[in-house]
């Protein structure tokens, strides 16, 4: 007979995996990764590659040979930092500028503090930010949707001309700074339904916001991810445009304007819910989301870019330790007066 | 939308394989080995020497302090000796071992099968009896039951729960038992109601096992104050705290016993347990055990006496299949793997899981993520990942912070855990070594 | 022109002003430190093990000024050296103590003690040791799961993959006692180093009976007191069917080596005696 096997309990395990959990994640971008081909063609399909396959590699080449410990590239989630950097860049990126992306996001974001799980800052928008502030002019190049299908090895002045554009929010903030009125910008720009479909220019994967969603209904549905965090960085961002709004609606564009633009359902139902990069208590997810939010608005009302989801998750992300110190799950019994005897 | 407890909780597959298995009653073995140690609390002294002959149901070791149960013999026969053996964890414990000869039951139990349904005993005779038949949880805690009837001064009970819950996958004895004996738990159930001086009890029960709810529903009717509460499938239900909270909405604050807040707690075999001893006389020395596993080949239920070796009970389920990876005293989630069959059933032992090699290994420990599913899972709301972390670091101050002590060992977090971290081995490490400090400082 | 000077003067001002009252604050929260604890603390290694019972070498060098008495205080990783200098610091006597070494007392290799089952658990002997007696049927004997390893800061002991025992480096090893603190089997005793690192010791810890002992681990100490009986200096003592020797006592005869009947006691460091070498040749020219 062989040897029994001896260990504490419990005997069985759930199942659950990290390839599992990854694997939903990159499922869940399926939608809008689709949406980002159609919209953005030869484009998006180099930029989403490209920064996939680097990611993969750089994180097998550091773990194989600089770091000399056993490859973790199967379970996920280098496809995952890779597709997400991709979802975050626009589509006429060079692909020297994505692999030096890549490599930033996963050399940087994510091996130097001991990989997958160790990593205080979300890795993609490691890899993004860095890119936004060393590459400022190739990064808020944006192609626009259909126009810039077919061209990514063939930009001529002319072409590029023909098919970039700014995104919604770059025009709002130029025009708010010339002196037009909300309304006057919005009337030039596409209209909301426009906008929830992703009719728009921006980063590959965060303008069709409608096939974002769909992407949250399946992480909630696998459990994957909870509610706590996308809610409260949507519904913050919503509450504090909507005050701004109504206060002086000349000045400050409607919180749906807000909401369907820039990397706001990106951030808030990829970039935020980041596991290794979030509170771990649920109390925590919701001031964390508020945190997001507020210094989203923040930078997109009264700072001088045009976004600030990126720098609102990262600064957001510096914060978590501090969050888990202090608020705790809520205990059993802890809130529960005892009865009298 | 059925009752359950408020925070946490998993749904492991529910394998019960040997539900609707007739009671099976396992011959006398030859030879028992009777642990002087099956209950929470200090050892019983043996009151035998070798040589000695004895009953079956004869006391043979005496309770040794407030928290501590006697010991009878389940067996009639010789005693061979009184010697450390290995007990389930290979470290050596007292027992003594006797060789059977017939079975000869000790006069004053009862063993008429007829239901007596009229308690005469008085409250004070009750905690008494339950006392003096060893009587302990036997939901796998072994907690000395007449403690729990004893309420201290000071604290009022206004509310009796039994616990049919059996939230463990794979268990069945509590189940079979509620099915095949439900008359008897009632009455049992009356007895420990008078015991505690309260007028209402109730039977929590989950909701895959539909057959015992209409069953005790139908009885409970000729009999007052007995409620079944149906309770959706959520592990650990039948955790005490978790129960409470699910049947009456009380939840027990932190290092505070059920009586706090007016309740107390009883398994079903337990209550089965009472009715025996208070109205047959008759002491705990046999049990009901369920023996199970995806592999056995007649996964049973079997009424066997206290002492048995765990390879008779796994012998009579059609022996032990080939490539056996685990055997398991109690279920998959609780129960603690043993290091060889030839341990005996305790007063404590509910289920025998033999598990196939295949599934008897854990999966390769992989880096926290902070997926957060641990706090999620946590039936007491506590950071699993974070006790894990501490008590590695031997951070014992913050780890008390965090209410280690609070942990229930559930297994929930470990079970949940994606990247299969062995969370709940470092947190019962720590929360022994956090205990120990406490206690040295209470000195 | 104007700005510049009126830039300069305002921020050398400030920076005055700054200065003045740093310096009063300083003074004024002025700690003071005996300047021989970092006299103290310069000689000693620096090692922060914790091996002479105080939190670090500072805290080490702060009890030996505070003390008036060191000659019970010991820096096992400095040793006799590193005392004398400290003492002599200090103005203060020092004994110099025997230099130890970690010594690991079991001997229940994958050869002598069969597994019987396969340990599936956090692998950290504390854990283990916490749910049950371990793979073998001996539950005093190592685990192999490592935790001396772990606690060891200097490097000096390693598990030695065909035994599954732990090892020690001679060369390394302080004696700090780390490894004697974290194992919870309570194996690892620190010894006296020895003349030339010569040691007799029992290697096992098993408290069983002897028949029950041998069962589980042909090398058990069996406590058949042959070796108590042999010793001509009382060194040995078997107490709870377990034989010590006491290293202040033992002289390093090895007559009890010769008569324990499981090998339960081992020397090191000897040179090789005369019939044995004539064994092992035949022995290996037999594996020839």
């Amino acid at each position: 007979m062989n040897t029994l096997t001896v260990s504490p309990s419990p005997h069985v395990h759930g199942g659950d995996s990290v390839k599992k959990n990854m694997y939903g994640v990159v499922i869940a971008l399926l939608p809008a990764l689709a949406a980002s081909l159609y919209y953005f063609g030869i484009g998006a399909l180099v930029v989403t590659l490209t920064s996939v396959v680097s990611c993969v590699l750089f994180e097998w080449l550091i773990q194989k040979y600089l770091l000399r410990v056993p490859t973790t590239v199967s379970d996920g989630s280098a496809i995952l930092t890779g597709l997400l950097l991709a979802f975050n860049m626009p589509t006429y990126l060079p692909i020297w500028i994505i692999i030096i992306g890549s490599l930033v996001a996963i050399g940087i974001g994510k091996m130097s503090f001991g990989g997958l799980g160790n990593n205080p800052f979300n890795p993609a928008l490691v890899g993004r930010v860095f890119l936004l502030i060393s590459f400022p002019v190739q990064m808020t190049l944006w192609p626009k949707p259909f126009e810039s299908r077919f061209s990514y090895f063939n930009l001529t002045p002319d072409i590029l001309d023909a098919t970039t554009g700014a995104t919604p929010l770059a025009a709002m903030k130029e025009g708010i700074a010339n002196g037009e009125t909300v309304s006057q910008i919005m009337d030039k720009l596409p209209s909301f339904n426009e906008m929830f479909f992703g009719l728009m220019g921006g980063s590959a994967g965060e303008v069709a916001a409608g096939m974002l969603l769909i992407g949250l209904v399946y992480l909630l549905l696998k459990k994957i991810i909870t509610w706590h965090i996308p809610v409260s960085v949507i519904g913050s961002i919503f509450i504090f445009t909507g005050i701004l709004h109504v206060v002086d609606p000349l000045v400050y564009a409607s919180p749906v304007f807000h909401i369907l633009t820039g990397g706001v359902m990106l951030g808030a139902i990829f970039m935020a819910t980041d596991y290794v990069s979030s509170p771990m208590s649920n109390k925590g997810m919701i001031l964390y989301g508020v945190g997001i939010g507020v210094i989203t608005v923040l930078i997109r009302v009264f700072g001088s870019y045009p976004e600030g989801v990126s720098f609102a998750i990262l600064i957001m992300n510096g914060f978590v330790p501090l969050i888990d110190r202090y608020i705790k799950p809520k205990r059993f019994g802890e809130s529960v007066k005892p009865l009298k005897a | 939308m059925l009752k359950t407890f408020s925070l946490g909780g998993v749904h492991p597959a529910e394998n019960k394989l040997s539900a609707g298995q007739k009671i099976e009653v396992l011959p006398v073995p030859e030879q028992v080995s009777v642990p002087i140690a099956q209950h929470i609390g200090a050892p019983s002294e043996p009151l035998v020497k070798k040589g000695d002959t004895v009953k079956v149901g004869q006391l043979i070791a005496k309770s040794a302090g407030f928290v501590s149960a006697n010991i009878h013999s389940p067996v009639s026969g010789i005693v061979q000796k009184i010697d450390d053996v290995l007990d389930a964890s290979g470290y050596k414990r007292k027992a003594i071992i006797i060789k059977t000869e017939g079975d000869e039951w000790d006069e004053s139990i009862d063993r008429s099968p007829a239901l007596n349904k009229t308690i005469v005993a008085s409250p004070e005779e009750i905690v008494k009896k339950v006392g003096a038949a060893g009587i302990v949880g036997l939901g796998g805690a072994t907690f000395p039951a007449h403690v729990k009837l004893s309420v201290p001064p000071g604290k009022k009970c206004d509310v009796l729960i039994l616990n049919g819950v059996e939230c463990e996958p794979y268990l069945t004895s509590d189940h079979q038992l509620m099915m095949e004996k439900g008359e008897e738990i009632m009455v049992g159930t009356q007895i420990l109601m008078k015991g505690l001086g309260v007028d209402r009890a109730i039977i929590g029960i989950e909701n895959n096992k539909k057959d015992a709810i209409e069953h005790l529903t139908n009885l409970a009717k000729d009999y007052s104050g007995i409620e079944i509460q149906p309770l959706k499938v959520q592990y650990p239900q039948g955790g005490e705290k978790q129960l409470i909270d699910a049947c009456i909405g009380r939840q027990i604050p932190s290092g505070k016993l059920p009586i706090e807040v007016g309740a107390v707690v009883q398994n079903v075999g337990t209550t089965f347990a009472v009715y025996e001893a208070v109205q047959k006389n008759k002491p705990l020395f046999e049990r009901v055990v369920t023996v199970t596993g995806k592999s056995v080949s007649k996964p049973s239920n079997f009424l066997t006496r206290v002492g048995t070796p765990i390879s008779t009970l796994i012998e009579a389920a059609g022996g032990l299949p080939e490539g056996t990876g685990k055997v398991i005293g109690g279920g998959p989630m609780m129960g603690k793997a043993l290091s060889s069959i030839e341990v005996p059933v305790t007063k404590g032992s509910s289920g025998v899981l033999v598990v196939p090699e295949a599934e008897s290994k854990r999966s390769e420990v992989q880096n926290c993520i902070r997926c957060s599913k641990c706090v999620s899972a946590c039936p007491m709301g506590l950071s699993p990942y974070l006790l894990m972390t501490l008590s590695n670091k031997a951070m014992w101050d913050r780890a008390e912070e965090g209410k280690i002590m609070d942990c229930i060992e559930c297994g929930s977090c470990s079970f949940t855990c994606p990247s299969s971290r062995p969370l709940l081995d470092y947190i019962r490490f720590g929360k022994g070594k956090v205990g120990q400090i406490i206690r040295g400082r209470n000195k | 022109m104007n700005v510049v000077l009126i830039t300069i003067i305002t921020l050398g001002a400030l920076g005055a002003v700054a200065a003045i009252i740093l310096y009063f604050v300083a003074q004024k929260f002025k700690v003071f430190e005996d300047p021989r604890i970092d006299q103290v603390e310069e000689v000693l290694p620096a090692a922060n093990c914790g091996g002479c019972g105080f939190p670090g070498c500072r805290a080490f060098a702060e009890a030996m000024v505070k003390a008036d008495d060191i000659s019970t205080m010991n820096c096992p990783v400095g040793g006799a050296e590193v005392m004398a200098k400290a003492a002599a610091v200090l103005g203060k006597e020092v004994e110099a103590a025997a230099p130890k070494l970690a010594v690991v007392k079991c001997n229940g290799t994958c050869e002598n003690r069969p597994r019987l089952t396969t340990y599936d658990g956090a692998s950290t002997c504390a854990i283990a040791a916490s749910l049950y007696g371990g793979e073998t049927g001996c539950s005093y004997g190592c685990y192999g799961l490592g935790d001396c390893v772990e606690a060891c800061t200097f490097d000096a002991i390693y598990m030695d993959e065909e035994t599954g025992l732990p090892v020690v480096d001679e060369e390394k090893c302080v004696a700090c006692g780390a490894c004697v603190s974290a194992c919870p089997k309570n194996i690892i005793e620190l010894r006296k180093q020895g003349p030339k690192g010569r040691r007799v010791f029992v290697s096992c810890v098993n408290k069983d009976k002897g028949a029950v002992a041998r069962k589980v681990c042909s090398a058990a100490c069996i406590g058949c007191k042959k070796c108590e009986k042999e010793c001509p200096f009382g060194a040995i003592t078997v107490v709870n069917n377990l034989a010590y020797i006491d290293d202040s006592k033992c002289k390093l005869c090895r007559k009890c080596v010769v008569v324990c009947p499981t090998n339960a006691i081992h020397e090191v460091n000897f040179p090789p005696r005369k019939p044995k070498p004539a064994i092992e040749s035949t022995e290996k020219k037999s594996a020839e």
